[in-house]
């Protein structure tokens, strides 16, 4: 597992060269967020339709090591949108990964689109 | 080192340590303290709450390990009885011998017995200390009616407990009116009529001849001849000093009792100090805990050296609460022979009496009186204090303005706030600018003021909230950044406005666009109102509530399902054990008598319900801030000693209150009898079993900051028991802040107790019917959330880990521990990504 974990790498969308597709716009709850597996690698997957955004970080919390951010609750810090983690609350934008409360690393982000109902995910092999 | 002995172990003799151990350097001073009572020193200034709570440790002023860690020898249950002068020694009554340099008398005093004959007869009591309430709780079991001699402060707080102990209550005042000292005949007239409409009889103007009776009393005959049957009496008539060890030891004593001090509180050995209500300065003895807290101020000063502080003249302003009746009486209250010009005002509907007492020239306050509403008291106290320029039409001073503004007397910076630990309003302002405190609780901490008889509390908030106001801050609590509303007001606006989304709530009342603190509080409140299925909402859920199981670590969760009152069949036991087995899952009792089955996963969560469900299991809330469990004791159906049916009251109260949300987890327990097997106490409600059905204590807690629960009301029949905390619950759902258990919530009520037994039990707010009402609406709508999302395939789907697959989280991994598996702990190994 530790393999797969240590492989989290933010990809800019310049960089993407395979869009995956994870799901239809129906599976995800408002507001919330689903977790979805790209070759081993869990990403949390967020529709935060309250600001018609999309977004995608590392499932896993840096801060215990938990695969859990995609249950996490969903939010503004000021104008910034975050995620805050279900075990101990630490909170990480969505646009830049950075932890918001604390000092642990940030997360690793990655680009999302919407076509016809279907959310892509970009990666780089 | 000086050694420091002091003799007496009450309210003073330990303020005396506290500010000594405060204020010297370490290793100044060794301090020894010799106690005659068994307990450590305990507040007996609130000795009538000991009949409602029965706890020594809730009075005392300080628990046991405060004088070993602040290095003060405490010696309890040692008579000093005689104090070797010349060689600077006293010795106990069972001979234990200890040396001193300075000593310091804080005997106090002993209840004033009039030389009544029969008085030595049973039934016959003093108030005074905690062995005399045991000794008259005790009796009042096979008492019903009791006489209390003495209409004073003292007098009207024993006539209170008499009430408490169901006895037919008589107060006889040998004056023409109750608190003599304290009020005039209008006032005194206006607080009878109160305690008549509470049922205490008043006899004033009698005499006490003799008590009747042969072993046991009988009753009282006045010297006009009447007679009064009562089958105890408890006297308290005044105090006497404790001054007979200084008396016998060569000091000198008053005419009439009372250790003979000078303005630094010497005795006439200059070693020897006196202080409290034994010491007799200027003729005078203080029975009022401020000025003996004073004089404990003063000598600590003596001892360091510094000896300018001396003890000067007391006032002896004083406001209570008296069985529900606010008395005031402040500066020269009935200015018996000074000139002076009185506004009087008197409500005769309402009983109200307010007096002040202006000086001949009109310009300043003397003094006054106050009988049920005493809220000006400490305004007009600091105006009589401080000489302070009257207002232009004084009568607005008790009538407050008619103009429309409000009138705020600004204080000055020396006017004494709290006059229990002395603490000016200058104090105060600056410990809240230079320690930048933020609740009246870190000042109370920070300057003691409010610590005392808490009197002052209401005028520490309001310095607090204008200090903080003139710093800029506000002082609002707010929910978060997202809301400018406290939870009391979201819970207003969504019920009045009938908001059912959060994001309709945000959109009208907030900004932005939410957070991980008002989302769950947002989804309590509209459970709390609404109580539909709260995953209409997941998203706004802490993850427990999400998920409708408790998240662990590794993001396995743990199922429990409602085991009422602790009562299961051996066949749904079984079926638990076979759940357990089937899905792998870590099975543990849990402290609320009922069985937590951890290690599912997530997309096992459904699956295990369905077969739960089946069983005739439903939903145990263990993830919710909602009613967790009802314990119980085995009661009456099988112990020896039980009382009632505990286990069916408590199945009762538990299907009753099952999944209702609120601020935060609710905790229960009923027990059979006294023994209190199943700790009701430290729950936040809990019922116990008495002869004549159940007490109800309320805002217990255990964990972090343990709370034993308070008695609510007592001996209550089941239906009355369930109205009451129909009454109770909803009004702490409606008021309390996020996350903030019943105790928390009650230690930040205004009023404490006696408030919330005014509103729970008088409903002195006339909301009672629609606390009831709530309530009722939340037990008809209840639903099992389990039940909902087995049935319902749409929601079963939430319950997967992948959206993409349906394997369950791969890295999830358990290890073998004792027979069972276990998560492996938070990975240290693991490196965090880039």
């Amino acid at each position: 597992m530790t393999d797969e974990i240590v492989a989290y790498k933010t990809v800019k969308e310049s960089e993407v060269d395979t869009w995956h597709k994870v799901a239809t716009v129906e599976d995800f709850p408002s507001d919330g967020g689903v977790c979805v597996e790209y070759k081993g690698l869990q990403v949390a997957v967020f529709n935060f339709s309250r600001r018609s955004e999309w977004y995608a970080t590392q499932n896993l919390c840096p801060h215990k090591k938990q695969m859990i951010l995609s249950r996490g609750m969903l939010g503004s810090d000021g104008d910034e949108p975050k995620v805050a983690c279900p075990f101990h609350k630490q909170t990480f934008s969505l646009k830049n990964g950075n932890n918001l409360n604390g000092e642990h690393c940030a997360l690793a982000t990655y680009p999302v689109k919407v076509e016809a109902g279907q959310v892509y995910v970009g990666f780089k092999n | 080192m000086e050694q420091i002995i002091v003799i007496g172990n009450g309210m003073v003799g330990y303020k005396f340590c506290e500010k000594l151990r405060s204020k010297a350097a370490k290793g100044q001073f060794s301090v020894k303290v010799f106690g005659e009572e068994p307990h450590p020193a305990y507040d007996r200034v609130h000795l009538s709450e000991y009949f409602s709570n029965r706890s020594v440790a809730d009075l005392e002023m300080a628990p046991r390990s405060w004088y070993v860690e602040n290095d003060v020898e405490l010696i309890t249950g040692e008579l000093i009885v005689s104090i070797d002068r010349n060689n600077k020694k006293v010795t106990s009554h069972t001979g234990l011998e200890a040396s001193y340099d300075k000593l310091v008398l804080a005997t106090g005093s002993s209840a004033f017995v009039p030389p009544i004959k029969g008085s030595e007869m049973q039934g016959v009591f003093v108030y005074r200390t905690i062995e005399d309430l045991e000794a008259i709780i005790a009796y009042g079991k096979t008492s019903k009616k009791a006489a209390v001699l003495g209409g004073g402060l003292l007098g009207l707080e024993a006539a209170k407990a008499m009430l408490d102990l169901n006895q037919e209550t008589h107060v006889i005042e040998f004056a023409p009116r109750l608190m003599p000292r304290q009020l005039d005949q209008t006032g005194s007239d206006a607080l009878k009529d109160k305690m008549e409409a509470l049922g205490i009889n008043i006899h004033m103007s009698r005499n006490t001849a003799s008590i009747l009776g042969e072993e046991s009393m009988t009753g009282l005959e006045f010297t006009d001849g009447e007679l009064l049957a009562a089958d105890m009496l408890v006297i308290s008539c005044g105090i006497k000093p404790r001054d007979e060890l200084a008396a016998q030891s060569g000091l000198e004593i008053g005419q009439r009792g009372g250790i003979v001090v000078n303005d630094s509180l010497q005795t006439t050995d200059p070693d020897i100090y006196a202080i409290g209500e034994c010491a007799l300065h200027k003729n005078f003895i203080y029975g009022l805990v401020a000025p003996g807290y004073e004089m404990a101020d003063v000598v600590v000063d003596q001892l360091l050296d510094s000896g300018d502080k001396v003890f000067q003249s007391y006032d002896m302003s004083t406001k209570l609460k008296l069985i529900g009746v606010d008395v005031a009486s402040f500066g020269d209250a009935l200015c018996e022979n000074t000139p002076h010009k009185p506004i009087i005002f008197e409500d005769k509907l309402e009983g109200v009496y307010k007096r002040i007492n202006i000086s001949e020239d009109g310009k300043k306050l003397l003094g006054g009186i106050l009988v049920g509403d005493a809220e000006a008291y400490n305004m007009l106290l600091q105006v009589t204090l401080n000489g302070m320029a009257l207002p232009p039409n004084p009568e607005d001073l008790i009538l407050g303005s008619r103009g429309g503004e409000s009138m705020e007397m600004e204080l000055p910076d020396t006017a004494q706030i709290c006059s229990c630990e002395n603490v000016t309003k200058g104090d105060i302002c600056k410990s809240i600018v230079e320690q930048n405190l933020e609740s009246v609780a870190d000042v109370k901490t920070c300057t003691k003021a409010g610590t005392g008889c808490g009197a002052c509390s209401p005028m520490v908030t309001d310095i607090f909230d204008i200090q903080l106001k003139s710093m800029g801050k506000t002082v609002k609590k707010v929910l978060c950044e997202h809301f400018d509303y406290s939870r009391q007001e979201l819970f207003d606006l969504i019920k009045v406005k009938g908001i059912k989304s959060y994001n309709e709530l945000l959109d009208t009342h907030g900004y932005g666009d939410g957070c991980e603190v008002c989302k769950p509080a947002v989804a309590s409140l509209m459970a709390s109102i609404w109580n539909e299925l709260i995953l209409n909402q997941d998203t706004i859920q802490d993850t427990n509530d999400r998920f409708l199981a408790n998240i662990q670590k590794g993001g396995s969760y743990s199922v429990v399902p409602r085991i009422p009152g602790g009562e299961i069949t051996p066949d749904k036991l079984i079926v638990i054990g076979q759940v357990a087995k089937k899905y792998d899952l870590y099975t543990k009792i849990t402290g609320g008598q009922r069985i937590d089955l951890f290690g599912a996963t997530v997309n096992q969560l459904p699956d295990i319900w369905e077969e739960l469900i089946d069983a005739g299991f439903e939903s145990g809330h263990a993830y919710g801030k909602s009613l967790r469990t009802v314990k119980s004791c085995v009661g009456s159906s099988w112990c020896r000693y039980g009382l009632h049916d505990s286990v069916s009251f408590a199945i009762e109260i538990e299907e009753r209150y099952r999944g209702l949300r609120s601020p935060h987890k609710l905790k229960s327990a009923v027990s059979g009898c006294r023994r209190e097997c199943a700790e009701a106490l430290s729950k936040d409600f809990g019922i116990i079993a008495t002869d004549l059905g159940w007490n109800l204590y309320v805002c217990g807690n255990g964990g972090a900051n343990p709370q034993h629960a308070q008695l609510l009301a007592g001996d209550i029949d089941s239906e009355t028991c369930k109205k009451f905390i129909d009454r109770f619950l909803m009004f702490y759902i409606k008021t309390a802040e996020p996350l903030n258990r019943t105790a928390t919530w009650l230690n930040k009520l205004d009023g404490g107790m006696e408030y919330l037994k005014q509103v729970v039990v008088e409903d002195s707010l006339g909301v009672a019917a629609d606390l009831e009402r709530e309530m009722e609406f939340m037990v008809d709508t209840y639903k099992c959330e389990w039940k909902e999302v087995v049935n319902n395939p749409e929601l079963r789907r939430k319950f997967s880990h992948f959206v993409n697959t349906e394997i369950p989280d791969p890295t999830m991994q358990f290890e073998d521990f004792r027979g069972q598996k276990k998560p492996v702990d938070w990975d240290k190994n693991l490196v965090e990504s880039k």
